[in-house]
């Protein structure tokens, strides 16, 4: 049977508190990893692993969080900000990613404000509809 | 000389988990002092002999083609102190690989006793830190470490052919 929104979120939020030594209730929808919750990089691919146990899922990390490898685009990134093709480019590559606020001022040092616990749930969300 | 707190492997399957054996000695002068009166060996190198254990586990997965690095200690508990005399088993085995990391977990283990729980993840460090660069030899897995595999390697082959 099909998981729940919230069942989904259950789990991540247990990948979360796990891997970055969390308690559950700092692990809200709309909290922030890097800024909010202090994950560092190697923490994005432990998060990584641990969706993939958690769901039986396989995750690329360049779906999930693909901002690196854009980032080296120079049409994407133009006087610190996120050109307009950039952002298109953006939202093509991360559907799962609310980028209401964001692109209202697209400084770069604001991308990891992109990277939500929701972010994550709705990419799970996506791939075990997929599946 | 390099710091290394793994004597041998004694189980080695690859790319899925391995064992290393660790005498702890009177003759390591840390314990003098660590403490005066009552040796323990210090948890910190436990957490290394893991590393090292798990490390060679995973850099050998790769065919050592890859630069492993100790990148985050997701989980270290122990139990019980561990003393000179003591013969100490190292459990690793691998959990998750990707071409940029690792995730392994592990147990140390005196005979039936668990002294510690330690999980641990390895960065491919080629593989991340885009921009930055590192020297070409693999400066991890120096002769020491490589050593190590050779003799277990050796000890199997012997094993098979009896």
């Amino acid at each position: 049977m099909a998981m729940s929104h919230e069942e989904i979120f259950g789990e991540v939020q247990e990948v979360l508190v796990d891997a970055l030594g969390l308690d559950d209730d700092e692990v809200t929808e709309g909290a922030t990893l890097m800024g909010d919750l202090g994950a560092e990089s190697i923490d994005f691919l432990d998060i990584v692993f641990r969706l993939e146990k958690a769901f039986g899922i396989k995750v690329p990390r360049e779906e999930l969080f693909p901002a690196d490898s854009l980032l080296n685009n120079p049409d994407y990134v133009s006087n610190g900000k996120i050109t307009e093709t950039g952002l298109a480019e953006f939202k093509a590559k991360m559907p799962h990613t609310d980028f209401a606020s964001f692109q209202e001022d697209p400084d770069i040092n604001r991308l990891g404000d992109l990277f939500t616990v929701k972010s994550i749930v709705n990419f799970v969300e996506g791939k075990l509809a997929a599946a | 000389m390099r710091w290394i707190w793994i004597d041998k492997f004694v189980e080695f399957e690859s790319g899925k988990r391995a064992v290393a054996l660790k005498n702890v000695s009177l003759a390591e002068e840390h314990l003098h002092d660590h403490f005066p009166g009552f040796c323990v060996m210090p948890e910190c190198l436990m957490i290394e002999g893991m590393a090292q254990t798990a490390g060679i586990l995973v850099g050998e997965a790769r065919n050592f083609e890859e630069k492993v690095i100790l990148a985050k200690i997701n989980k270290a508990v122990f139990y019980h102190y561990v003393r000179p005399g003591d013969t100490l088993m190292l459990h690793a085995q691998i959990d998750s690989i990707a071409p940029e990391a690792a995730g392994t977990s592990g147990r140390i283990m005196r005979g039936d006793t668990l002294i510690a729980e330690i999980s641990l993840m390895f960065s491919h460090i080629d593989q991340n830190l885009a921009g930055k660069e590192f020297p070409e030899e693999n400066f991890v897995f120096t002769d020491i470490f490589r050593s190590l595999i050779a003799d277990i390697a050796r000890q199997q082959a012997a094993a098979e052919s009896q």
